[in-house]
């Protein structure tokens, strides 16, 4: 997150140069209204929090926080919600991006609910659908009352019916037909005590937004978001990282090949794809010509139903 | 890199809104394969001979299972020249509400008509709706041309009683496609099958149609969200002095060197410097996020409103507004909201209804109370003035919600002054109004 002064112009920077005058970019518009966005919640609630696992996402998320409130420290502490099942790498680049802000970190952990039995483990074993709980008792346990997601409405068809503010009551619980309307730029974030705000900044933003955003802004992410050998197995038609939390099965040939992530979570369940993009570019232009949504390719919890992603939705999950 | 344009699409229940917003993302090749794989499963799980496109934008379960749309759902596309964001809007009566959200940003209304039926009542509350918000663009697609056999005369009738339509609500640009989604005629390739039809496809009027106006021609404003002073905690020790205004810039543009007013306190300065997280900039424009220092310590909050100080509002607080009553409840004279106006809410008390919208003739009658849906007209008196511009001028700074004080819901999308009554004679500002 370099924060460098740069010769004064009108408001044209690096290579996302205006196609005008006084026009922005499509990056420079999302990037305008993200960090109001991000400023509006600052200003209006008491106990923010933001989301931050070390994916994609949630790492351009804290890159626009740090503009937001540049010179100022950003108000608020990050959360994760941690399924026991994480890639080393992007845990390493999450304490080192915490430590290099100065920010608070919170970890609600799967674990220790599966260790004390609060939560019993899926019989299909991914851990993504279990965050739901740690997630709602950490905002209860911390009275945060508004809730940076990476959500975006390119993701997945029931998140592309949610609101940049979504008001969600003390189980945290989605109601597609009740939102409150949003209009303008005027965001209402009233709420009453128990309930709280789940705020999504980068709604209008695609998987090729954030993509070429990493690229204009020079956004260090995890390794594994390059091209790199892995050890994997066929299963489910995704590639899946043979780990300690995800051992091939009987029937299933290790083999490794050079891929990397679209997306990182549970390492159990989230899928790499065949890739020799190594530089950011080489990813933009994968992106650009892939004919795979992000999730379609690997994310193995989205397929559990048709409704799979607005069920959990509207048991407070993100 | 291409530019934003926002759109919403507006119709009645089964003109086929959903089918055309699938056509659209489909012919442009914006659905990925694995979507397409979804929404073919399900149609054929379904008993259908062909892919219902309208599934790919239908994805809660209960619109599925009604094959209606419940909520806006937004979706993402682009093409060589420009990216798009498209709110896609329910057509229900009772939805209505959802329409004036995805209105309320948008550039251009994308208003569906089954070319079978013509305009609806529902068409001229999409139109009012549009002309109220003050879409810039209106693309009226008349849909289902295929079931009139492509008939030139229907359409020239069609086009004509809704640009008529239009045109009564004060809406200056409106523009009409002979399109069937089902089909694909005229959404993103011209069709064979429409001869007599010269003019572009809807997708190709899309990537031509200007976005939003010149920041050149409007009058700096910028509502301040949050001061700046980092003291204790700056990263380098220069800073620790450093006090600055941060918001997204409303209108206009503003350079180094402008004096300004913060309102409502009246009092003037001179704008030092426009920072950004990645360097000074000598001169920014809407919809930019900055921070302004100024040349003299005055004071400022959040909520308060920067503006040229020479071209400033007068902050009031009576206001005359017309609003869209979002609620179940009933608005009756009296009652007790909470006004949100840029980042500034304060309390007011509704002094009186002044009439409602007919939607027929396009006027404002007398009314005593407002419910769900109606559009009307209101007086409000603030607890404290607040620097709101006739909607007219400003889309930004002559907006405002009502919000229920007791539970937060939002009650009301509100527009400063009388913008329907006003657009009925464009270019011409009314001789006096109450603000």
């Amino acid at each position: 997150m370099t924060s460098t002064a740069t010769a004064a112009t009108t408001g044209a920077r690096r290579d996302d140069t205006p196609p005008g005058r006084h026009r922005l970019t499509q990056l420079q518009t999302l990037e305008s209204e993200a960090i109001h966005i991000f400023r509006e919640v600052g200003a209006e609630f008491e106990r923010p929090v933001l989301l931050f696992s070390g994916g994609k996402d949630s790492v351009v998320m804290l890159h626009l926080a740090v503009k937001a409130f540049w010179p100022a420290p950003v108000p608020f502490p990050v959360l994760h919600i941690d399924t026991g099942h994480n890639f080393p790498e992007v845990l390493a680049y999450r304490n080192a991006t915490v430590a290099r802000l100065g920010l608070r970190l919170e970890v609600a952990r799967v674990q220790d609910y599966l260790d004390d039995g609060r939560q019993r483990e899926r019989a299909d074993g991914t851990r993504n659908p279990l965050q739901t709980l740690p997630l709602l008792d950490a905002i209860a346990a911390h009275r945060f009352d508004a809730v940076f997601g990476g959500g975006r409405r390119d993701e997945e068809k029931a998140r592309a019916k949610e609101r940049i503010y979504s008001l969600r009551d003390e189980f945290g619980q989605w109601d597609p037909r009740n939102q409150r309307p949003e209009l303008w730029n005027l965001y209402n974030g009233r709420h009453a005590p128990g309930e709280h705000v789940r705020v999504f900044p980068l709604s209008n933003w695609t998987e090729l937004d954030i993509w070429r955003y990493v690229a204009a802004e020079r956004i260090e992410l995890p390794a594994l978001y390059y091209a790199h050998e892995r050890a994997v197995v066929r299963r489910d038609g995704m590639w899946l990282a043979v780990g300690p939390y995800s051992r091939p099965r009987a029937d299933e040939e290790v083999t490794t090949r050079r891929v990397r992530y679209r997306t990182v979570g549970d390492m159990s369940c989230t899928g790499a794809v065949d890739s020799d993009a190594t530089r950011v570019d080489d990813v933009v232009a994968e992106v650009a010509a892939s004919r795979l949504t992000e999730r379609g390719a690997t994310r193995a919890d989205d397929r559990i139903s048709e409704a799979a992603m607005e069920d959990r939705k509207k048991e407070g999950y993100f | 890199m291409a530019t934003l344009l926002r759109l919403a699409t507006a119709g009645s229940v089964d003109d086929g809104k959903s089918t055309l917003v699938g056509r659209l993302l489909y012919d442009s090749r914006s659905v990925l394969t694995d979507q397409l794989d979804d929404v073919a499963r399900v149609s054929r799980d379904r008993g259908l001979d062909q892919t219902d496109l309208a599934l790919l934008t239908d994805g809660l379960r209960a619109e599925r299972e009604q094959g209606i749309t419940i909520d806006v759902a937004y979706r993402y596309f682009a093409t060589a020249r420009r990216s798009f964001i498209l709110a896609d809007c329910p057509g229900h009566v009772q939805y209505t509400r959802n329409t004036v959200t995805g209105a309320s940003t948008a550039d251009v209304v994308v208003l569906l008509i089954d070319a079978r039926k013509g305009t609806l009542e529902q068409t001229r509350r999409h139109l009012a709706v549009a002309s109220l918000l003050r879409v810039p663009h209106v693309v009226v697609a008349v849909n289902k041309i295929d079931l009139v056999d492509f008939d030139e005369q229907v359409f020239r009738r069609l086009s004509a009683e809704v640009v008529a339509a239009a045109t009564d609500l004060g809406l200056a640009d409106v523009r009409t496609i002979p399109v069937s989604a089902l089909a694909g005629d005229n959404v993103v390739d011209r069709s064979a099958r429409t001869p007599w039809y010269d003019g572009p496809s809807l997708l190709e009027l899309l990537e031509e149609i200007p976005a939003a106006g010149d920041p050149a021609t409007e009058d700096f404003r910028l509502p301040v969200q949050v001061v700046l002073r980092p003291q204790a905690a700056a990263p380098d020790a220069r800073l620790r002095d450093y006090r600055g205004y941060a918001g997204q810039i409303a209108a206009g543009i503003v350079t180094v060197g402008d004096r300004v007013v913060a309102l409502p306190s009246g009092r003037t300065s001179t704008v030092q410097g426009i920072d950004t997280a990645d360097g000074e900039l000598e001169q920014a424009f809407a919809p930019q996020s900055v921070t302004l220092r100024l040349a003299d310590d005055i004071d400022i909050a959040r909520g308060d409103l920067i503006a040229a100080a020479d071209d400033a509002p007068a902050p009031t607080q009576d206001l005359r507004a017309t609003i869209c009553w979002l609620s179940d409840r009933v608005l009756l004279p009296g009652a007790r909201v909470l006004v949100k106006h840029t980042t500034r809410t304060v309390q007011a008390v509704v002094r009186d209804v002044v009439g409602r919208l007919d939607l027929d003739s396009a006027t404002i009658g007398p009314a005593e109370q407002l419910g769900l849906n109606d559009i009307g007209q209101v007086r409000l008196r603030l607890a404290a003035p607040i620097a709101a511009e006739e909607y007219v001028v400003s889309r930004r700074t002559g907006a405002f919600l009502l919000i229920d004080p007791h539970d937060g819901a939002t009650l009301a999308a509100g527009m400063v002054g009388e913008p329907l009554a006003e657009a009925r004679c464009p270019g011409q500002r009314p001789a006096q109004y109450v603000i």
